[in-house]
């Protein structure tokens, strides 16, 4: 195997992840958003992979099937019952303008290529392209943090964001694997937070008795 | 040595593990609250003993003379508001705001997050810094939310947002550190260690770290609760409980800028880096005068304090940024008196917002008359945050601004400008609180004023004698600092 062929392959899934955050951020139905998701960590798990394979890192395999598991197949069927359960999954999205906000993203991965381009000019072929795109990744999820309002959407770029972090630990060659165990529990320990979060504020703000709780509680004061 | 034994790291590092581990087990909350009190006793002890004996450092736990500084105050107040909580909660349980399921897990969570603040100040691997720092973050989260009112459970929301957002950015930031470390120092675990980074600063990728750096100041400025990134501040302060307040006040805030500083110091050593000071001064004189300017219109008492607190991380990071032993000097000394004044304020806000059932500002009045102990602090602590002599914050916002004045008057002035507006809101919105005719319920409050009473003694002592090696050791600090 060439050493082009192994940063084409590599290129390759970091540019199908800024592609997927693309379709992230105009889909404007949650149960498709979810499916993006699950394809965005699909591709970041094959993509880690990738990297345990080129840089001959076995312990990179264990964040690919982190990657997998959590993100590609629980975390994704979670949202999915939460969405079922809360009856959201008609609910149309309220995004800032999808053009627009296409517009600052493809300014965003502009600005991105630009930046680390240029200041990667010392390191290999195969870090820079993928730090670069990481950074994409990562800012097209922030962008969908800020023009959402819905919390499970914002949940979801905030996953999106994540996934380009790891892209960018793993394209750092030989980053301790510390730090990538980390991330993927950090998103999990995340997870849990907002998934008692997500119940509790449905809990509140949609269950009589406890609103009516709340009123009496609110009288008092 | 009988310390050799034992390393006063792990051993600190420990005790609040194993106390978020007991208390989660614990389901008498009496019980727990003096166990809380308890481990983190043991923490502080256990802290002080790093003045006198440091355990070795590795690729993963530091200690040195600027991160004691921090634990020490980390463990004081730590162990200061366990006191304070333990009262405070007696009274939540009583009104019913809280249930004794959700104290279980309040205790559990608040060791969590000592341990989370202290794993951060001792790392050596900044990616161990980072997890540490998240930790910290997630665990005051819940806690914010604990009440499970509907402005509870949106300020937890926005605080998380808003965190994930800071610790993404810093995560970036730390990545792009070890890449501009990896040619000169190698793939692996050495290149993350703080001590290896800055030994062989100069070798460092100066590009990479420049970017670094801005990712890393938005990150971890987020968490500093610097303007424009601050607005998850006043909210988690104001609705969580009010233990809750100090801690973050007192000390998560603090942590964060530890994180910048060590950073900072990496920069430094880098001639070939663009200089972090500049900006470091305008983040820090926008938050100081943007925040003076906010608390004018502040309705809710621990809102307007949490302003407050935005204005005086502005001024020790304007401080940091101008660098220079006087400086830094001054920046400690800054971040020592403003973590125990403002701890000491919450806890008495913490008792008033209790017994007047109400936090907003318009419906307290005459504290001094009604509860002269709970008004006379405030009107301590308000006073000495305002920073009038004779306190400590006077001492070191007085040496802020002689350091600046001496080498840039233009920005000094725009400092006591800051100032000078936060001073008169501040003392105007004491006048009501603390004067006049008592309005709301005037029942007696069972408070433990040890706390309060402990915090502004250091301050106020502070502001006129500081013990020799005490002065010796900050500028000792503040020279490592640059």
């Amino acid at each position: 195997m060439t050493q082009a062929f192994a940063f084409d392959v590599a290129h390759m899934f970091a540019g199908l992840l800024v592609l997927v955050s693309f379709m992230m951020l105009y889909q404007d139905r949650l149960l498709p958003l979810i499916d993006a998701l699950t394809l965005h960590s699909l591709l970041l798990a094959f993509s880690v992979a990738w990297q345990a394979y080129v840089q001959d890192k076995p312990d990179l395999y264990v964040t690919a099937f982190i990657a997998l598991a959590f993100k590609a197949i629980i975390i994704p069927m979670a949202f999915r019952r939460m969405v079922v359960r809360m009856n959201l999954h008609r609910e149309i999205e309220t995004a800032v303008g999808t053009g627009i906000t296409m517009l600052i993203g493809i300014g965003l991965v502009a600005l991105s290529m630009d930046l680390m381009l240029r200041v990667t000019a010392g390191a290999n072929a195969l870090v820079r392209e993928d730090v670069a795109l990481a950074l994409a990744v990562v800012l097209l999820g922030l962008l969908m943090m800020v023009t959402r309002r819905n919390a499970i959407s914002q949940v979801i770029g905030f996953m999106s964001l994540e996934n380009g972090l790891i892209l960018a630990g793993t394209g750092a060659r030989g980053m301790p694997l510390v730090v990538e165990i980390s991330v993927a529990f950090s998103v999990l320990i995340a997870f849990i937070v907002i998934g008692i979060f997500l119940f509790r504020i449905r809990e509140r703000f949609d269950t009589v008795d406890l609103q009516a709780l709340d009123n009496i509680r609110e009288a008092r004061r | 040595m009988i310390f050799s034994a034992l390393n006063p790291v792990l051993a600190l590092l420990a005790t609040s593990l194993i106390g978020a581990a007991v208390l989660a087990l614990i389901p008498d909350y009496r019980l727990s609250a003096r166990l809380n009190i308890l481990f983190s006793g043991a923490v502080l002890a256990f802290a002080v003993t790093l003045f006198y004996y440091r355990p070795p450092t590795n690729n993963f736990l530091l200690t040195d003379d600027l991160n004691v500084v921090f634990i020490v105050l980390n463990a004081l107040v730590g162990f200061t508001t366990s006191i304070f909580s333990a009262s405070y909660i007696g009274h939540e349980i009583e009104t019913g705001r809280l249930t004794p399921g959700y104290l279980r897990f309040y205790h559990a969570i608040y060791q969590l997050m000592m341990f989370g603040m202290d794993l951060a100040l001792t790392a050596n691997n900044i990616g161990l810094m980072w997890v540490a720092v998240e930790l910290a973050t997630l665990s005051t989260v819940v806690m914010v939310g604990i009440y499970r009112t509907n402005d509870a459970l949106e300020a937890a929301w926005k605080y998380f947002i808003l965190g994930s957002v800071g610790i993404a950015l810093a995560l970036f930031g730390t990545i792009l550190v070890y890449l501009a470390a990896v040619s000169a120092l190698g793939e692996g675990m050495d290149s993350m260690a703080w001590t290896n980074l800055l030994h062989r600063a100069s070798r460092l990728d100066p590009s990479l770290l420049n970017v670094a750096f801005v990712f890393l100041l938005l990150g971890y400025g987020t968490k500093v609760g610097l303007a424009p990134m601050h607005a998850w501040l006043p909210d988690a302060h104001a609705e969580g409980p009010t233990p809750v307040s100090a801690v973050l006040s007192g000390l998560l805030l603090n942590v964060a800028l530890y994180a910048l500083l060590r950073f900072k110091m990496i920069m430094s050593a880098n001639a070939a880096t663009i200089p972090v000071g500049p900006l470091m001064i305008t983040l820090g004189i926008g938050s100081l005068i943007f925040a003076a300017f906010m608390l004018y219109r502040r309705r809710d008492i621990k809102r307007l304090f949490a302003y407050s607190s935005i204005e005086h991380m502005g001024i020790i990071v304007f401080a940091f940024g101008m660098g220079g032993p006087l400086a830094n000097f001054a920046g400690l000394l800054q971040m020592t008196m403003h973590s125990l004044t403002k701890s000491a304020i919450f806890f008495s806000v913490g008792h008033i917002a209790q017994v007047k059932g109400t936090q907003r500002i318009a419906d307290i009045r005459g504290l001094t008359a009604s509860h002269p102990v709970l008004g006379w602090t405030l009107v301590a602590g308000v006073v000495a945050i305002a920073g009038l002599p004779p306190f400590g914050v006077f001492m070191s916002e007085f040496l802020v601004l002689t350091s600046a004045f001496a080498r840039a008057p233009l920005l000094a002035a725009l400092v006591v400008f800051g100032l000078l507006v936060a001073f008169g809101a501040l003392l105007w919105r004491l006048g009501g609180l603390a004067f006049g005719e008592p309005r709301g319920p005037t029942t007696p409050v069972t408070a433990s004023y040890l706390p309060i009473f402990a915090h502004l003694a250091l301050v106020f002592v502070a502001g006129f004698y500081m013990p020799g090696p005490m002065v010796a050791w900050f500028q000792n600090v503040a020279g490592l600092l640059k």
